[in-house]
C-alpha cells in the first residue's frame, strides 16, 4: 500500500503527526477511504479533540463517557416513568455559505439525535447571532449580507421545522459586528420517551444484520464535518456545494417509521447519520458494542449509481438511520419503512471480532478496529492566555452618567438587539401537536404540557457573548443562571441543561483560555444550581475574514412544573388594577450595574466593565420560591431582568400587557449608582412579578423565608410607564413604546 | 358518530385532530391509512393538516390522487359530513370537492398566530353553532384563497361561504385577513354544505387549558350532543 503526499490528508483537514499516528495504529498506510474516516472522526466535530479533556469539568459528562456512553446520560424524568431528552447542536459553517439549507438541516440533525433514542421530539427551539442589520457604523454592504442570512436562516428552520410537525416553540436572536461572515445556527430538540424504551447505539449479537433506513445516499456534504472543523475564509463560498440538502419530508416519515420500528422491539440498536454519515454511525455502532461489522456498501441505495467506496463513506446525505435488527426480524423493520415509502436495506451483519470490514464492487476498501477511529483521536490543550485588550475593557466601571435615560429606553427597545421577535417567530408553527402552554413570546420560557400527564416542561435557552468576551468564568455563570431564571420565571424548577459552545479557533491561546474559562463557569454553576449538563456540542473555528466571534456558549435549560396550568407568562393576561413587585437576590458590589451591559455596548460602541457574577445559592433559593408563588397561583406572571436593565424589562410587562404601568422604586431598595445604572444595568437575580393586591403579605412572607428582598413597586393602570426612582421620574407612552418594540426586525419594510 | 381521521405520508395535524375529536368533542375516532378504500362505519371524514408528500409538487396535489381519496369523495357525495383543515381544506380543492385554490400568502412567508373569524353561512351542520367572533389559530404558508370572479360569485350567491377573516370586532379589513385571501375566505362549503375546507385550525382550539375554545363551535357539528350552546359547557369546564 502506497504512502499519501502531505497534501492529500492537509487538505483532509489531518496534521503530518495525526498521519503518521494513524499509520502506527493500522501498522500501514491507510486506503483512501480509511484515511477519509480518519479524517471527520478525527476532526474536531466528531472527535472534540481540543476540548474533550475541558468538558469533563462537566460531572455528568465525564460520568457518560467512562460509564455507559453519553446516549443514556441526557433523559430527565418528568414523572408517570416518562422522560425527555434534549441536545442542542450548531450548524454555524454551513449556515454562514447556504443560510436556508444551513439551517434546516440543523434542525433536521438534532431531532434525529433525538428519535434515535426512541423518543418523540416534542418540542424546537433555535439560538441565532449575525452580524449588524441596522446603523451607521456597519457599511450597507454588510448590513445587507447579515440582512440576507437572517432572512434565509429563519426561512430555513421554518421550512424544515413546520414541515416535519415539531413546534417551533421558543429561541433567541442577538446580534454583533463579530458574527458579520460567521452567524451561529444552534438549533434544539426536545424529545418525550418513556423511559423503559430508551434505545441504544451500542451493536450487539454476532450475525444480527445491520440496516439502512432512510433517503438514498448522495454526494453531497462531503467532508461536511472537517469543513466545520477550519475557520472560514474567501474559499468558503466554494464549499456551497459542502452543504447538505434538507428534506423535511422524508424526515417526518423517517421520525413515524424509526419510532414504529423500534415498538416491534425487532431493533437491538440504531443511530442517527449525522456528521460523516455511514461512517461515523458503523464505527460508533461497533465500537459502542466492542464488536465488528461487514458492510457491503454496493447494498446503501445510492442516488448515482457509480459513486465510489471514499464517497459512500463520507456522504452527510440527510435524514438516514443505521439500525441493528435482531437477526431473522428485519422484515418487521423493512416492511415498517416499507409503510412509511423510505427505503430500507440489510447492508451488512455484525461480526464478532471488533474489526470493520467494508467492501465496494468486490474490493476490501476499509478493514480495522473501530476503536482507532472512535476512541483513539489524539487530544490537544493548548496554552492559554488572556488578551490585554480584554482586561483593559473589564476596568471600565463607568455609570453612563452623560445619556438620556428617557431616550435611551426608546432606542433599545427599538434596537434589533432587544425589540419583539414576532417577525421571526410568526414564521414558525409553534402549536402543532396541540402540547403548547405558553408559546413563543408569551413567557421567559416556553412551556409545553405533553399529552396524557398533568406536569409542563418549560424550555428556554440563552446566551450573551458580551459578557463571557469580559469575563468568561462569571460569563459562563451567568449564561446558565439567566437560562435557569427564565425556566423559573414559568414557576417550573430547572431540572437540567444541554449547551452549544461556540468560540473561535482553539489554537489561539486566547481562545483557548475563552473555552476553558466558560465550561468551568457553567459547570461551577450547573452544580450549584443543580442543573447538570446532560449533553452538549462544541463548535470552534467560528473566525471568518471579518474576525473571530465573540465567545458564545449557549445553554438550552428544561425545567419541571408539577402542575402544568400554573404555567406563568411574563406578563399578566388581565393588567388592569394589578400590583407589580419586584423579588431580588441580595448582592453586595462595587462594580457597576452597568458591566458588560447591553446599554454600554448599544451607547459606547464596544463591549465594557464587570458583568456581576450571579449568587447561586441566591438563584437556587429564587427558583424554590418562584415554584412556590406558582403553584399557590399568588402571582399571575413572572419576567427577570436581563439585557437592557430594570427599565427594559418593566416595558416589556407593559408592552405585552397592553396597559400603563406606574413604579415608585426606593432607592434604598435599587440602590444603584447613577440614573442609568438603576435603568439600564443588569443586576442578575431580579424578577418582576404581577400579583392581585390582597396576596401581597403572603408574598412578602414567603420571600421573607427565602432571604430574599421584596419590595411592592407599583400598579397596571392608564397609558403611561412611570418609573419613579431616586427624585428622578420618566414617563413613556405605552403605545409610543409598542410601536418601536414591533418595528424593529419589520423586516418585510426593510427588506422592500 | 365514528370519525374517520385520514393519516397521509407527510400527514401532522392527524394526531391533534385524533385527541382533539376523541378527548374534547368525546367523539370515536380512529386513524384511515391513506392506501385504504374503505370508509364503512365511518359518519364522518376528517382530512387533517401537514405537509402531505412534503407539498412537493403543489399543496394537496399528490395526496388527492391517493386511494382513501376517491372514497372520501363518494363518501361526501353520499351526504356525509367531510371536513379539511388546512392541508386537508388544499387536498379537497385538489380532488374538486371544493371549488378555488389555496395559494402563497400574500406576504411570501409562514404565518402561525390566531385569527378571528365570523361564519357567513349559519345553516351548514359546520356553522349552525359558530356564534359570534371565533379566535382559532392558523399556520400555514399557502393559505390565500383563490378563485376566478365567477366562482366567487357562485359562491356568494349559494351562501358556500363559511367563514371570513374579520377583526377582534368581528369587521372586515386589511389587516385581519392575514393571507391576502379573495374575499377575506378562511373557509368554503360545497354546494350540499356537507364538506367544508378550513384554513384555521379548530382542532387546536378545543382545550382550554391551551387558550381556545371556539374550535368546538365548529368540530360540535360532529357531536350533537355538544353541538346546542348549552350543552358546550361541560366540554368547556374541561
Amino acid at each position: 500500500m502506497t504512502s499519501f503526499a502531505p497534501e492529500v490528508y492537509q487538505g483532509m483537514g489531518l496534521r503530518t503527526s495525526e498521519y503518521q499516528l494513524i499509520c502506527e495504529l493500522l501498522g500501514r498506510s491507510p486506503t483512501y477511504s480509511e484515511l477519509g474516516m480518519f479524517a471527520v472522526m478525527w476532526s474536531e466535530h466528531c472527535g472534540y479533540k481540543y476540548s474533550r479533556k475541558v468538558l469533563t469539568a462537566f460531572k455528568k459528562y465525564k460520568e457518560a463517557s467512562e460509564g455507559d456512553g453519553l446516549e443514556n446520560a441526557g433523559i430527565v424524568p418528568i414523572g408517570g416513568g416518562l422522560g425527555v431528552t434534549f441536545k442542542i447542536e450548531s450548524h454555524n459553517h454551513p449556515s454562514a455559505v447556504e443560510p436556508y439549507q444551513g439551517a434546516a438541516t440543523g434542525v433536521g440533525g438534532i431531532l434525529r439525535d433525538i428519535f434515535t433514542m426512541g423518543a418523540r421530539p416534542i418540542a424546537s427551539l433555535n439560538s441565532l447571532r449575525f452580524g449588524p442589520i441596522s446603523g451607521s457604523t456597519t457599511p450597507e454592504p454588510i448590513k445587507a449580507r447579515n440582512r440576507y442570512l437572517l432572512e434565509h436562516v429563519v426561512a430555513g428552520i421554518a421550512g424544515y421545522g413546520n414541515c416535519v410537525g415539531v413546534p417551533t416553540v421558543g429561541g433567541e436572536v442577538s446580534f454583533h459586528p463579530s458574527y458579520s461572515g460567521n452567524p451561529l445556527v444552534n438549533a434544539m430538540s426536545v424529545g418525550l420517551v418513556k423511559i423503559s424504551e430508551v434505545t441504544t447505539a451500542a451493536a450487539t449479537g454476532p450475525g444480527n444484520p445491520v440496516i439502512y433506513l432512510g433517503s438514498a445516499t448522495g454526494l453531497d456534504g462531503i467532508h461536511g464535518a472537517t469543513f466545520a472543523s477550519v475557520d472560514l475564509d474567501e474559499e468558503s463560498e466554494s464549499k456551497r456545494p459542502n452543504v447538505q440538502i434538507g428534506d423535511p419530508f422524508a424526515e417526518k416519515s423517517l421520525i413515524e417509521a424509526t419510532l414504529e420500528a423500534l415498538k416491534t422491539g425487532a431493533i437491538v440498536a440504531i443511530q442517527d447519520m449525522g456528521a460523516a454519515g455511514i461512517t461515523c454511525s458503523t464505527v460508533e455502532m461497533a465500537a459502542k458494542g466492542k464488536v465488528g461489522m461487514k458492510v457491503n456498501l454496493d447494498l446503501v441505495p445510492m442516488r448515482e449509481p457509480d459513486m465510489e467506496a471514499h464517497e459512500l463513506l463520507l456522504s452527510e446525505s440527510q435524514e438516514r438511520m443505521l439500525c441493528v435488527a435482531k437477526l431473522g426480524r428485519e422484515d418487521e423493520v423493512l416492511d415498517v419503512c416499507k409503510k412509511w415509502g423510505i427505503s430500507a436495506a440489510v447492508v451488512g451483519y455484525v461480526t464478532e471480532e471488533p474489526r470493520l470490514v467494508i467492501s465496494r464492487k468486490g474490493v476490501v476498501e476499509v478493514d480495522l478496529d473501530p476503536a482507532l477511529l472512535a476512541d483513539m483521536c489524539p487530544f490537544y490543550e493548548t496554552v492559554t492566555a488572556e488578551s490585554a485588550e480584554v482586561g483593559e475593557a473589564r476596568s471600565w466601571n463607568g455609570g453612563l452618567d452623560h445619556v438620556d435615560c428617557h431616550k435611551l429606553l426608546i432606542q433599545l427597545l427599538g434596537s434589533a438587539e432587544l425589540g419583539s421577535r414576532k417577525w421571526v417567530y410568526r414564521q414558525f408553527d409553534s402549536q402543532v401537536q396541540t402540547q403548547t402552554l405558553l408559546g413563543p413570546g408569551a413567557g421567559d420560557a416556553a412551556v409545553l404540557m405533553p399529552r396524557g400527564i398533568s406536569s409542563g416542561v418549560a424550555v428556554a435557552v440563552d446566551g450573551n457573548g458580551r459578557q463571557v468576551w469580559l469575563d468568561p468564568f462569571t460569563g459562563g455563570v451567568n449564561t446558565v443562571a439567566e437560562a435557569a431564571r427564565n425556566v423559573a420565571c414559568t414557576g417550573a424548577k430547572p431540572v437540567a441543561c444541554t449547551d452549544g459552545l461556540n468560540f473561535g479557533n482553539p489554537e489561539n491561546p486566547h481562545v483557548y483560555h475563552q473555552f476553558k474559562e466558560a465550561v468551568e463557569g457553567i459547570a461551577f454553576a450547573c452544580e450549584r444550581l443543580n442543573t447538570p449538563v446532560v449533553s452538549g456540542n462544541v463548535s470552534f473555528y467560528n473566525r471568518s475574514d471579518f474576525g473571530e466571534i465573540i465567545p458564545t456558549p449557549i445553554i438550552g435549560m428544561v425545567g419541571v412544573l408539577e402542575d402544568g396550568t400554573a404555567a406563568l407568562p411574563s406578563s399578566p393576561k388581565k393588567p388592569d388594577g394589578l400590583k407589580l413587585g419586584c423579588i431580588q437576590v441580595p448582592l453586595e458590589t462595587d462594580l457597576s450595574w452597568l458591566g458588560g451591559s447591553f446599554a454600554v455596548s448599544f451607547e459606547l460602541g464596544q463591549e465594557l466593565g464587570t458583568p456581576i457574577r450571579a449568587d447561586l445559592n441566591g438563584e437556587a433559593r429564587l427558583h424554590g420560591l418562584l415554584n412556590q408563588l406558582a403553584l399557590e397561583k399568588r402571582i399571575l406572571s413572572a419576567h427577570d431582568l436581563s439585557e437592557g436593565g430594570m427599565a427594559t424589562a418593566c416595558a416589556e410587562i407593559a408592552i405585552k400587557a397592553n396597559c400603563g404601568l406606574h413604579l415608585s422604586v426606593s432607592s434604598e431598595f435599587w440602590k444603584a449608582k447613577s440614573e442609568a445604572e438603576a435603568l439600564f444595568g443588569e443586576l442578575p437575580g431580579v424578577v418582576f412579578v404581577s400579583y392581585e393586591a390582597s396576596q401581597v403579605d403572603d408574598i412578602k412572607r414567603l420571600c421573607d423565608d427565602q432571604g430574599l428582598p421584596f419590595q411592592e413597586w407599583g400598579s397596571f393602570f392608564g397609558t403611561e410607564l412611570v418609573i419613579d426612582w431616586n427624585k428622578n421620574t420618566w414617563r413613556w407612552d405605552i403605545s409610543r413604546l409598542s410601536q418601536t418594540f414591533d418595528s424593529c426586525l419589520d423586516f418585510d419594510q426593510m427588506l422592500s | 358518530m365514528k370519525v374517520a381521521v385520514i393519516q397521509l405520508p407527510g400527514s401532522n395535524c392527524d394526531q391533534d385532530a385524533l385527541f382533539s375529536l376523541r378527548n374534547d368533542l368525546k367523539v370515536d375516532a380512529e386513524y384511515v391509512w391513506h392506501d385504504q378504500h374503505d370508509l364503512t362505519g365511518f359518519d364522518a371524514v376528517f382530512v387533517p393538516g401537514g405537509f402531505s408528500y412534503g407539498d412537493y409538487l403543489r399543496c394537496g396535489a399528490m395526496a388527492a390522487r391517493s386511494p382513501i381519496m376517491e372514497s372520501v369523495r363518494q363518501f361526501a357525495e353520499e351526504g356525509k359530513l367531510v371536513l379539511g383543515v388546512c392541508n386537508g381544506f388544499q387536498i379537497l380543492c385538489e380532488l374538486g370537492l371544493l371549488p378555488g385554490a389555496l395559494i402563497l400568502n400574500a406576504g411570501q412567508k409562514f404565518i402561525c398566530q390566531d385569527v378571528y373569524l365570523k361564519a357567513e353561512n349559519r345553516t351548514s351542520p359546520w356553522t349552525r353553532s359558530a356564534e359570534g367572533v371565533l379566535r382559532i389559530p392558523i399556520a400555514h404558508g399557502e393559505g390565500r384563497f383563490v378563485a376566478d370572479p365567477e366562482t366567487i360569485q357562485q359562491l356568494e350567491a349559494n351562501q358556500q361561504i363559511a367563514f371570513r377573516y374579520v377583526n377582534q370586532q368581528g369587521l372586515l379589513n386589511q389587516e385581519a385577513n392575514v393571507n391576502g385571501s379573495m374575499g377575506a375566505i378562511a373557509g368554503v362549503l360545497n354546494q350540499a354544505g356537507n364538506v367544508l375546507g378550513l384554513m384555521p385550525h379548530p382542532e387546536r382550539a378545543t382545550n382550554p387549558i391551551f387558550g381556545y375554545q371556539d374550535g368546538l363551535k365548529i368540530l360540535g357539528a360532529l357531536n350533537p350532543c355538544l353541538a346546542s350552546k348549552e350543552s358546550l359547557e361541560p366540554a368547556l369546564a374541561h
